[in-house]
């Protein structure tokens, strides 16, 4: 019998169709491309009325950096606010699903979500895909029980901690809370010593660097302060930029001009009985 | 050998004032050997929005057609034309749909967003958006693409000044790269029109 092939509507998760290709082209030498990584120093701590959380804004793509600014501290509910590491595309996807499950979850509750339930999510799905899916989390929010801040392994393993960093820069930043963290710090105090763990993971890790960003959660108030702080301005610019006095040669010209949207008159005359 | 080599590319997308510019080389090539000098990478979706791919040709076609599709079905359900955000997103999605057999292609994005803002966006193979507000590369030359865009880029360009600065960040990059060239194809779009130039290069 011949194996028709259905073209099923996809149910949504992973497809995997084009493996068998990918591995016969890995077998004759052609190499699988680098991805996106964010090479990374993220960071939290648990404050007298709260959690902040701290992360660089570098996106690596192999040696180079391909994104000088982008973010890393990715919303989950109006109280939880998670930080990715590891594989780009791996955090930014499992924080959207998370945080779509959560508002579901609110939908069919009426409560406000909890950091236990955005933390068991989490590592179910990891767990599921084995460590393949390589995405290691610092998951920080305060809701009814109080705040919380847990760290989420790639392998689906968690851990609940009064500070915690994650990242190529953790044991930079690592270095700077164990020596200066103490219960009960203020807000000021917090975001002082988060800045300072950041700094550090930026300035010693190559996988970490541009700017500091900041969310700092307290009971029914959040506060995300992107690039809270910027120690890395561009050193030399320019004034004059690069002028181009010998114009490019042009082959050939092709003129669209864009159709203007004609307007409905909405308001007419009435009709006549 | 890395997969992305095997064709070689060289895509550039910049921000002006008002406006955009999205750029690609013309080679398609196996390996060493150069099959076209005329091969398109860069395709309009809608009058606001086009896609550049490189890397893998073949991968970069069906990905296309797939998004053409999509956006079609789009296009009838809803009465309009797609916003470039929402595109990026779509991109995203069918790349991440892939994750552990991906598609061996780097999107880029272009369009004018809600009040002709323009808009800009690169992926890696995955899905992993990167939304700039300067300027965004791809390709085997992204390198130097990245040195080049870096510092000939100037915030609110006009068209004429950007297609320029775009030009010369294009043909200067590919001419350290064996696997790009043979030419430019760059797209200036403004809220009024759209124009097509190419552009001479070395053949080589």
């Amino acid at each position: 019998m011949s194996k028709a092939v259905v073209d099923l509507p996809p149910k949504g998760g992973f497809s995997f169709d084009l493996c068998r290709r990918n591995d016969m082209l890995a077998k004759k030498g052609v190499n699988p491309p680098s991805y996106r990584k964010t090479g990374t120093t993220i960071v939290g701590l648990t404050f007298q009325d709260g959690v902040i959380l701290g992360a660089d804004t570098r996106a690596t793509e192999g040696p180079i950096v391909c994104d000088k600014n982008c973010e890393k501290i990715h919303y989950m509910a109006p109280n939880i606010y998670c930080c990715g590491a590891g594989t780009g595309a791996d955090t930014e996807a499992v924080t959207d699903m998370v945080s779509s499950q959560l508002q579901l979850h609110r939908y069919h509750t009426g409560r406000e979500s909890r950091v236990v339930t955005a933390l068991t999510l989490l590592k179910r799905h990891l767990f599921n895909y084995q460590g393949h899916v390589q995405a290691a989390l610092v998951l920080g929010g305060v809701d009814v029980t109080g705040p919380h801040l847990h760290t989420i392994y790639p392998h689906g393993s968690t851990d609940t901690l009064p500070y915690a960093t994650m990242g190529s820069g953790s044991l930079a930043a690592m270095a700077v809370f164990e020596s200066k963290f103490r219960e009960g710090l203020t807000r000021d105090e917090g975001i002082q010593l988060v800045a300072e763990a950041i700094c550090s993971g930026i300035f010693n890790d190559l996988g970490s660097g541009s700017n500091v960003d900041i969310c700092v959660i307290t009971k029914g108030h959040k506060e995300y302060l992107r690039n809270h702080l910027l120690p890395n301005p561009r050193t030399y610019v320019s004034e004059k930029g690069y002028p181009f006095p010998k114009k490019t040669e042009v082959l050939l010209t092709k003129i669209t001009p864009l159709k203007e949207k004609v307007d409905i008159v909405e308001a007419g005359d009435a009709m006549e009985e | 050998m890395s997969i992305f080599e095997y064709n070689g590319s060289a895509l550039i997308a910049m921000v002006g004032k008002n406006c955009f510019a999205i750029a690609s080389d013309r080679r398609l090539g196996v390996q060493l050997q150069t099959i076209a000098t005329d091969f398109q990478r860069i395709y309009k979706v809608h009058d606001k929005l086009f896609l550049g791919l490189s890397g893998l040709a073949t991968d970069a076609q069906t990905l296309y057609q797939r998004l053409v599709f999509k956006h079609k079905l789009y296009q009838l359900r809803e009465e309009r034309d797609m916003k470039p955000e929402t595109f990026a997103s779509l991109v995203s999605a069918l790349l991440y749909e892939k994750r552990f057999g991906p598609y061996f292609c780097q999107p880029v994005i272009a369009g004018l967003g809600d009040e002709d803002k323009p808009f800009i966006c690169t992926m890696d193979s995955i899905g992993a958006k990167e939304l700039a507000k300067d300027f965004v590369v791809a390709g085997t030359a992204s390198e130097s693409l990245y040195g080049a865009c870096e510092s000939m880029f100037k915030p609110d360009m006009e068209s004429e000044e950007l297609f320029e600065t775009v030009s010369q960040a294009l043909l200067s990059s590919v001419d350290r790269d064996c696997l790009s060239g043979w030419g430019g194809h760059v797209y200036v779009v403004t809220p009024t029109e759209i124009r097509e130039r190419i552009l001479k290069g070395r053949m080589d």
